[in-house]
C-alpha cells in the first residue's frame, strides 16, 4: 500500500486549503483506488500525473474507486474521476464508483461520461490556402471598394450640385460646427507642424548650397516648394490624420448606435445630414489652412535664415519676391479643394462602412486615414507631373 | 422606516457564513450619492437578487464589490478578504475564487468560445493541456451550449449563446461566488427561463452563492432566495413574501404592479 499525501500542494490554491490524496491497494486482481481530501481544480496537476500512471498501470481486473474521504470536490475533480473510470473500463475493467455522498454525486452526474468531442481553437487552415486566400481576398477587396467609392464620388457630385441649387437645404449650423472643429481648432497643430518643416528646410537647403556659396537660393528653394507642394500636402496628410479619421469614427459610432438607420426611418437622408456639411466645411477650411501652412513654413524659414545664414528678413522678403509668383501660390492652393474632397469623401464612405460592432468602427478609421493620404500623395505626383507638363 | 427595513438594514452581525460583507458603503458621482451607509450580507449558498429602479447603483454596487470601481468610504468583505487592503497578489487568487457573467458577455472577441474559457484556467492553473481542453469542453457541455458553438468567434454566436459562453468563461475555475449582471436581459422569454433553471442547477450542483443584478421579475420569483432592494441610498434584504407585504411606496409598486403579479402567480405554479 503506497500512501502519498500531496502536501506541497495543501499550501497553494484554495481556502478549502487540505491535501488531496490517492492510496493504491491490490488484492490479487482486484484494485482499489481511495481518493480523499479535497479533488479540487488547485490539486488537480499532481492528482492528474497519478492517476494517468495508476490507469497506465492497471491490469484488466475489477477496480473499485472509493470515494468516501472526499471532502470537497469540484467539477475538475469530478472529472478526473469520471476520465479514470472511463479509462480503466475501455482497459476491459469492470469499474465500480462508490462512497460519495449525496451531494457530491450529483457533481459526478453532472460531470457526465466523456463530453462530445469539440473544435476550440477554431477552424484549422493549411498555411498556403490562407495566404492565398488572403491575397485573394485584399486584391478583391481593393477592387471592391474602389468601385464602391466611385459610386460613391457620383452620388456625392450629384448631391453636391443639388445643393448648389437649393441652398437652403444645406445645414448651417452644422457647417458652422465643421468648419470650425476642422479649420479653428486644427490651427495650433498645422501652424506647428508647417513651421518646424520651413525651419528643417531652410537649414538642409543652406547646408547644401553653401557649398556652392549660394546660400542665398535657400529662400527660392524654400519659396516654391512650400507654395507649390509642401504647404498643401502637409496639410492635406495632418487633415487626413486628424479629421478624416474623425468623421469616420462620428458617422461610423452612429452607424453602430443605429442612428443612421433612425435618420433613414424619419426621412432624413444620412448624406444631407452627415456627409455634406463635412465635405462643404473641409472644401472651405482645407484651402484657408494650406494659405495658413505656407505662412507659416515661410515664417520658420525666414527666422531659420536670419539666425544660420544671417538673411535679415528684408532681404528675405526681397529675394522670395523674385523668386516666387503668384502663380506657385495658385498652383498649390488650387490643389487643397481637391484633397479636402478627397478626405471628406474616403473619410465619410469608410464611416458609412461600418458594421455593427465597436472593432469595426477601429478598422474602418484606419482604412479611412490609410486611403485618404494615399489618393493625397498619388493625386500630388499626378499634379506635379501635369503642371510640370503645362509649363505652370 | 419599518420594522423590515429597520432590521435589514442594520446589519445582523450573527452571519458568519456570509461570503460577502458590504459595511457603511458610500458611493459618490461629484455631488450625487449613489449608496450612503450601505449594508449588505451575501450568505454561503444563496442566490441573492439585486433589484432597484433605473440609476440607484446596482450595478455600481457589483462592480464595487468585485474590485473594478472604488467606493468613497465603507469596507467590502468578500470570503473574509477586505478587497481594498489586499495586495495584488492576494487579489488574484481571490479573484479566482469568483466568476462575473456581464451583460453581453464580455467575450474576447479575438479568440474562439473554447479559448474564452481556457483563458482563465491558463492563467490559475498549470494543468496539462489535454486535461484543460477537456474542463474546457466540460463547462461548455455543462453551461448548455451545442459542442459547434465551442470553436467559433463571438461574433459568430446569437447573443443568447454569448451570454451561456460568458457562463462556461465565468465558470472556468470552479468559483465559489457567481456574480451574473443582468443575466436574461436580452433574452427571449424561452431562452430566459431555460437561462434561469441552468443557473439553479449549477447552483445546486456546485455549490455556488449568487449575486445576481436582474431586472427580470420572473428570475426573481424562479431562482432567488432572497432579493435586495436598493432604495433610499440603501439596500433591503428580505425574502419575496417578505418584501411584498412590506409598504414602501416603491417596493410596494414593484412588487405589486401588474407585472409582478403575473410573475409571482408563474413563479408559484412552477415551483
Amino acid at each position: 500500500m503506497t500512501a502519498e499525501p500531496f502536501d506541497r500542494l495543501a499550501a497553494s490554491g484554495r481556502a478549502d486549503g487540505a491535501a488531496a490524496w490517492l492510496d493504491t491497494d491490490r488484492t490479487g486482481r482486484r484494485l482499489v483506488l481511495r481518493a480523499g481530501g479535497s479533488w479540487t481544480l488547485a490539486h488537480a496537476p499532481a492528482l492528474d500525473q497519478r492517476l494517468r500512471a495508476e490507469a497506465a498501470g492497471a491490469g484488466s481486473g475489477d477496480v473499485l474507486i472509493d470515494l468516501s474521504a472526499i471532502r470537497s470536490l469540484d467539477t475538475t475533480g469530478a472529472w478526473l474521476i469520471r476520465r479514470t473510470a472511463g479509462d480503466l473500463g475501455e482497459r476491459g475493467a469492470a469499474v465500480e464508483v462508490a462512497g460519495l455522498s449525496e451531494e457530491l454525486a450529483g457533481l459526478l452526474d453532472r460531470v457526465g461520461q466523456k463530453p462530445e468531442p469539440m473544435d476550440i481553437e477554431g477552424p484549422a487552415v493549411n498555411k498556403l490556402v490562407e495566404i492565398a486566400n488572403r491575397v485573394g481576398y485584399a486584391s478583391f477587396e481593393f477592387c471592391r471598394s474602389a468601385a464602391n467609392l466611385t459610386a460613391f464620388l457620383g452620388m456625392l457630385v450629384v448631391k453636391t450640385a443639388s445643393a448648389f441649387l437649393h441652398p437652403g437645404r444645406l445645414r448651417l449650423r452644422s457647417l458652422v460646427y465643421h468648419m470650425e472643429q476642422t479649420g479653428l481648432n486644427a490651427m495650433p497643430i498645422v501652424g506647428l507642424l508647417s513651421f518646424l518643416i520651413g525651419v528643417v528646410l531652410a537649414y538642409q537647403g543652406a547646408i547644401q548650397l553653401r557649398q556652392f556659396g549660394a546660400e542665398v537660393f535657400t529662400v527660392n528653394l524654400l519659396g516654391v516648394s512650400m507654395l507649390r507642394v509642401l504647404g498643401v500636402l502637409l496639410t492635406a496628410i495632418i487633415i487626413a490624420g486628424r479629421s478624416g479619421s474623425a468623421f469616420t469614427a462620428q458617422i461610423g459610432t452612429m452607424k453602430v448606435n443605429q442612428e443612421v438607420d433612425a435618420m433613414r426611418t424619419i426621412g432624413l437622408d444620412p448624406t444631407e445630414v452627415l456627409v455634406l456639411p463635412r465635405l462643404f466645411a473641409l472644401l472651405i477650411t482645407l484651402p484657408l489652412l494650406s494659405f495658413y501652412a505656407v505662412i507659416m513654413g515661410l515664417v520658420g524659414g525666414a527666422i531659420m535664415c536670419a539666425l544660420v545664414l544671417d538673411i535679415s528678413f528684408y532681404q528675405f522678403i526681397n529675394q522670395l519676391r523674385g523668386a516666387i509668383t503668384t502663380n506657385d501660390l495658385l498652383v498649390g492652393i488650387i490643389q487643397a479643394p481637391v484633397f479636402a474632397f478627397i478626405i471628406a469623401m474616403v473619410g465619410c464612405y469608410e464611416g458609412l462602412q461600418v458594421s455593427g460592432s465597436a472593432e469595426s468602427v477601429g478598422q474602418q478609421t484606419t482604412r479611412s486615414v490609410v486611403e485618404s493620404i494615399f489618393i493625397v500623395i498619388i493625386l500630388t505626383a499626378l499634379f506635379t507631373i501635369i503642371f510640370s507638363n503645362l509649363g505652370i | 422606516m419599518d420594522a423590515v427595513a429597520a432590521a435589514a438594514i442594520g446589519g445582523d452581525d450573527r452571519s458568519a457564513d456570509s461570503v460577502i460583507r458590504v459595511r457603511g458603503l458610500r458611493t459618490q458621482f461629484g455631488p450625487q450619492v449613489v449608496h450612503d451607509d450601505l449594508n449588505l450580507d451575501v450568505r454561503r449558498g444563496e442566490v441573492l437578487g439585486v433589484v432597484g429602479g433605473s440609476g440607484t447603483g446596482k450595478s455600481v454596487l457589483l462592480r464595487e464589490i468585485i474590485g473594478l470601481m472604488e467606493p468613497a468610504a465603507g469596507t467590502i468583505e468578500v470570503l473574509g478578504h477586505d478587497t481594498r487592503r489586499l495586495a495584488p497578489k492576494d487579489a488574484k487568487s481571490l479573484s479566482g475564487r469568483w466568476g462575473v457573467l456581464f451583460q453581453d458577455g464580455a467575450l474576447f472577441s479575438a479568440l474562439t468560445v473554447g479559448q474564452n474559457i481556457r483563458v482563465p484556467i491558463q492563467e490559475y492553473t498549470d494543468l496539462p493541456s489535454d486535461l484543460m481542453d477537456d474542463i474546457v469542453r466540460l463547462k461548455v457541455q455543462m453551461s448548455g451550449l451545442p459542442s459547434f458553438a465551442c470553436g467559433k468567434f463571438p461574433s459568430e454566436l446569437s447573443g443568447g449563446m454569448r451570454k451561456r459562453a460568458g457562463l462556461a468563461r465565468a465558470l472556468a475555475l470552479d468559483p465559489e461566488i457567481l456574480f451574473l449582471d443582468e443575466p436574461t436581459a436580452g433574452l427571449d422569454p424561452i431562452g430566459a427561463a431555460a437561462f434561469d433553471q441552468l443557473i439553479l442547477g449549477l447552483k445546486r450542483s456546485l455549490g455556488l452563492t449568487v449575486f445576481m443584478v436582474t431586472h427580470d421579475l420572473d428570475s426573481l420569483a424562479a431562482i432567488c432566495d432572497r432579493i435586495a432592494v436598493l432604495v433610499d441610498k440603501r439596500v433591503i434584504v428580505d425574502t419575496m413574501a417578505n418584501l411584498m407585504e412590506t409598504d414602501h411606496p416603491w417596493i410596494r409598486e414593484y412588487f405589486h404592479g401588474p407585472r409582478a403579479r403575473a410573475a409571482a402567480g408563474a413563479g408559484q405554479t412552477s415551483g
